[in-house]
């Protein structure tokens, strides 16, 4: 069937041998107009060089200010089924795992009362359903609410979608339970995540161990990452089977199979703390030494695994760079049981939400926040120590804050006296 | 039971949140949760993670398109029910994963995913990014539903894809690499830490419309939204407006967030910055952001010819240059910038020094550099 638009520019990504994005929505462009005057858009962009979706416009479903970004097409007389295109964010469950019951219900939702194009997944994390229109949006979220048990994800100023690695159900390093943290935070917060209240957007995001999949210390506001304080677990045996090259190494990362290790080479000298010694018959980890990196983990997996007493590290203010400039996240608590029901970390969260919507200024992230206001300041709010495992160094300029409550009289100075020992 | 706009409030359900993730588990996953003891990559795209208990569970990841219709959705269900009982996941990278408990459902599942391709001829799963290769380019909406892109997204990703196929079924990297692409500097997606980033950037600072600057905007947001306060209240005419400091622009885009009466997504202006040595991973060396590499390729659709050309460049110098586990900016690291933009045969410009905040941090303060 012949489509209404001519695409001759989108039509070149159609060639070569990755998927094919536009010959995915041929394929339903050929029953569903929106997809068809889709094509039409992207032909047009791609003839202009500038896009053609207008900015924002507020549309939503009741009691909730979030879930749903509005679109408009700018040029509604050439391509009128997508004069609306709004997006719908649908929480997925954590760790991305599906039976295919409810992928083909959400199929079904959205062929029905959308353009039938998803987002698999968006960068936060949620299953996205892209483009419909105003009249289907309270359609759409009381059959996912009373039809698929599914709900809409965050979006504006209050808590994203949280996300996770898959951690415990198919990786051998996660030292917590990535799913089961996040899905009870996502609960927990549902208020927050729905209804925005906060100075700007803020994420958690929770990886399993120090590889971190799921770029926690790049992008959450709060990063929980999966740590241990033991040490390493070390199967000799094994490491011998590596050095003699019984298994294949890092995991056949590098398609080698079955080939020797140099243990020497490969895993102590690249040892980021040089805290391990090999003598040809046994691997000696100086695990007061060791910061966790995972390198040899990862090289002998078979081998080596992270110890036993396992908890996360939590960390804060990773963002974008809109505004102020990209932040990676900053160590806060160093170790962390993250175990049901979480109170420990569910109270570090009320403070840091306090301080922040205290203190917050429009569209200002937590690490600018942190940024602006001073990390001492933050730690005052959260009540915890300083420690010299939140900083890479002290700082190097003199201009101390220092606190009148630590100076012998504080700041009065007798100005009397003062002029009796100096005369002016 | 169905929706009734009369009565919006009648049977509502809000606050449940998604739906719990135990029930999606395949068997071998929920009977092993938390008792993995290794895993090996079989061949490109194939995993085995071996239990504790003896349980073999087998992965084949295939890249996806971030967009996805309902029918190539319908038809990885289609696969999910005839190879792996009715289980599929996806990854953060917008792959897909396809579990068997037994090696002996391997070889089907790899031989009817290798054999499904879209009519015009790609490929809809194709089997890779694991290992020391380059997995899935994780990027953003773009032109296909993006109000503030400065370049298209999924066009770009499908280009560079085309180019890097071989890398994605392989593994002869030194380390796994990582491209992220963010069309604009919002960058949704950590596009900041990656191996090689590819950024949607403007070179014209907005536009204002005074006539509608008043009816649109907050014009006291429009003006705080500006990092460099190159944003001032103005008058023209009746009119309340603002005015901008064109010299003070660094085209980030934020007042258009937040006034739409200040586009400036222009055609001329718009185009590809090129980005290198991020990491987010702690092994080895620390977490970085990615540093520029390119400050301006102009925008090339269909296919993007300059900013495919140049990351092939950068990925075969690494390739070549690196050693194993290196990744980019530790392999830049050792060999310095210097040589980097001399191996990669890029320009250094004056766009590449910087002079934002902190940018004294990033100039050479020692004697010690190559020739």
């Amino acid at each position: 069937m012949a489509l209404k638009h001519k695409t001759p520019l989108i039509d070149e990504l159609e060639k070569g041998p990755w998927p094919s994005f536009i010959s995915d929505i041929k394929q339903v462009a050929e029953r569903k107009p929106m997809c068809e005057d889709l094509l039409g858009v992207m032909e047009q962009s791609y003839m202009d060089k500038e896009g053609h979706w207008k900015h924002g416009g507020i549309v939503g479903v009741l009691g909730y200010g979030g879930g749903v970004i509005g679109r408009y097409c700018d040029r509604p007389d050439l391509f009128p089924a997508v004069a609306h295109f709004h997006t719908m964010r649908v929480n997925q469950p954590s760790s991305k795992f599906y039976n295919t019951d409810i992928l083909r219900k959400i199929c079904e939702l959205w062929e029905r009362r959308g353009s039938g194009l998803t987002n698999m997944h968006g960068s936060t994390g949620d299953i996205i359903l892209l483009g419909t229109t105003t009249d289907e949006l309270e359609q759409v979220f009381y059959e996912l609410t009373h039809n698929l048990d599914m709900d809409l994800g965050g979006s504006g100023s209050n808590l994203r979608t949280p996300s996770c690695c898959l951690g415990k159900a198919r990786c051998e390093w996660s030292c917590i339970d990535t799913q089961a943290i996040t899905t009870d935070l996502t609960n927990e917060y549902q208020d927050e995540l729905h209804r925005p209240a906060f100075p700007y957007k803020f994420k958690f995001k929770t990886s399993g161990c120090p590889n971190d999949c799921v770029a926690a210390i790049a992008r959450a506001d709060c990063s929980i990452i999966g740590t241990w304080r033991d040490d390493i677990r070390i199967d000799q045996e094994a490491v011998r089977a590596y050095a003699a090259g019984e298994f294949a190494p890092n995991g056949n990362a590098h398609g080698t199979g079955p080939s020797a290790l140099d243990v020497q080479k490969e895993v102590c000298d690249l040892c980021p703390t040089r805290c391990i010694d090999w003598d040809g018959k046994n691997l000696k980890i100086w695990d007061e030494n060791c910061t966790r990196c995972m390198h040899c983990i990862n090289v002998m997996p078979r081998a080596l695994r992270p110890g036993t007493d396992t908890g996360a590290t939590i960390l804060c203010g990773a963002k974008a760079p809109i505004l102020e400039g990209a932040q990676l996240s900053s160590v806060i608590i160093p170790f962390i049981k993250m175990e049901p029901p979480y109170e420990e970390f569910k109270d570090f969260v009320d403070k840091m939400w306090d301080w922040w919507m205290e203190n917050g200024k429009n569209r200002e992230r937590l690490g600018e926040q942190i940024q602006r206001l001073g990390l001492r300041e933050f730690l005052k709010a959260l009540e915890l120590e300083p420690d010299p495992r939140m900083i890479n160094t002290p700082r190097y300029n003199p201009y101390i804050f220092y606190d009148p409550a630590d100076v012998p009289g504080g700041w009065e100075i007798d100005g009397v006296a003062f002029r009796k020992r100096h005369q002016a | 039971m169905a929706f009734d706009p009369n009565e919006p409030m009648k049977d509502r359900i809000t606050d449940i949140g998604p739906p719990h993730y135990e029930q999606f588990f395949p068997p071998v996953i929920k009977e092993n949760y938390g008792k993995w003891k290794y895993h090996e990559i079989l061949e490109p795209g194939v995993l085995v993670h071996v239990s504790e208990t003896g349980a073999e569970v087998y992965t084949v990841r295939v890249g996806g398109c971030r967009l996805m219709s309902v029918d190539i959705i319908r038809e990885i269900c289609e696969l999910a029910d005839k190879h792996c009982d009715g289980y599929v996941r996806w990854t953060t990278r917008n792959n897909v994963e396809f579990m068997v408990d037994d090696k002996a459902k391997l070889q089907p599942l790899i031989d009817d995913l290798r054999s499904r391709k879209f009519d015009a001829g790609s490929n809809k799963f194709p089997i890779g990014g694991t290992g020391a290769g380059i997995t899935n380019i994780v990027h953003t909406q773009g032109w296909l539903h993006c109000h503030t892109p400065a370049i298209d997204a999924s066009g770009i990703v499908k280009s560079v894809l085309d180019e890097l196929y071989d890398d994605f079924c392989g593994m002869r990297m030194p380390a796994q690499v990582r491209i992220a692409l963010a069309c604009c500097l919002n960058m949704c997606g950590a596009v900041h830490c990656s191996d090689i980033a590819i950024l949607g950037v403007h070179r014209k600072p907005p536009f204002i419309e005074h006539d509608r600057v008043g009816k649109v905007c907050e014009i006291p947001l429009a003006i705080a939204a500006c990092p460099t306060a190159a944003i001032k209240p103005a008058k023209e005419g009746d009119l309340k407006t603002v005015s901008v400091k064109n010299e003070r622009c660094m085209f980030c885009g934020n007042c258009y967030t937040m006034c739409p009466a200040m586009p400036l997504a222009n055609a001329e202006g718009d185009g590809i910055a090129l980005w290198v040595g991020g990491k987010v991973s702690n092994a080895r060396s620390v977490p970085a952001f990615s540093k520029l590499a390119v400050p301006y390729i102009p925008n090339e659709p269909p296919r993007w010819p300059t900013t495919v050309k140049t990351i092939k460049k950068i990925v075969e110098t690494y390739a070549s240059d690196a050693n194993r586990y290196e990744r980019v900016g530790e392999w830049i690291e050792r060999i310095g910038w210097e040589k980097f933009f001399e191996k990669t045969e890029l320009e250094f410009r004056h766009e590449h020094i910087d002079d934002y905040r902190l940018a004294m941090t990033t100039w050479r303060t020692t004697t010690q550099f190559k020739w």
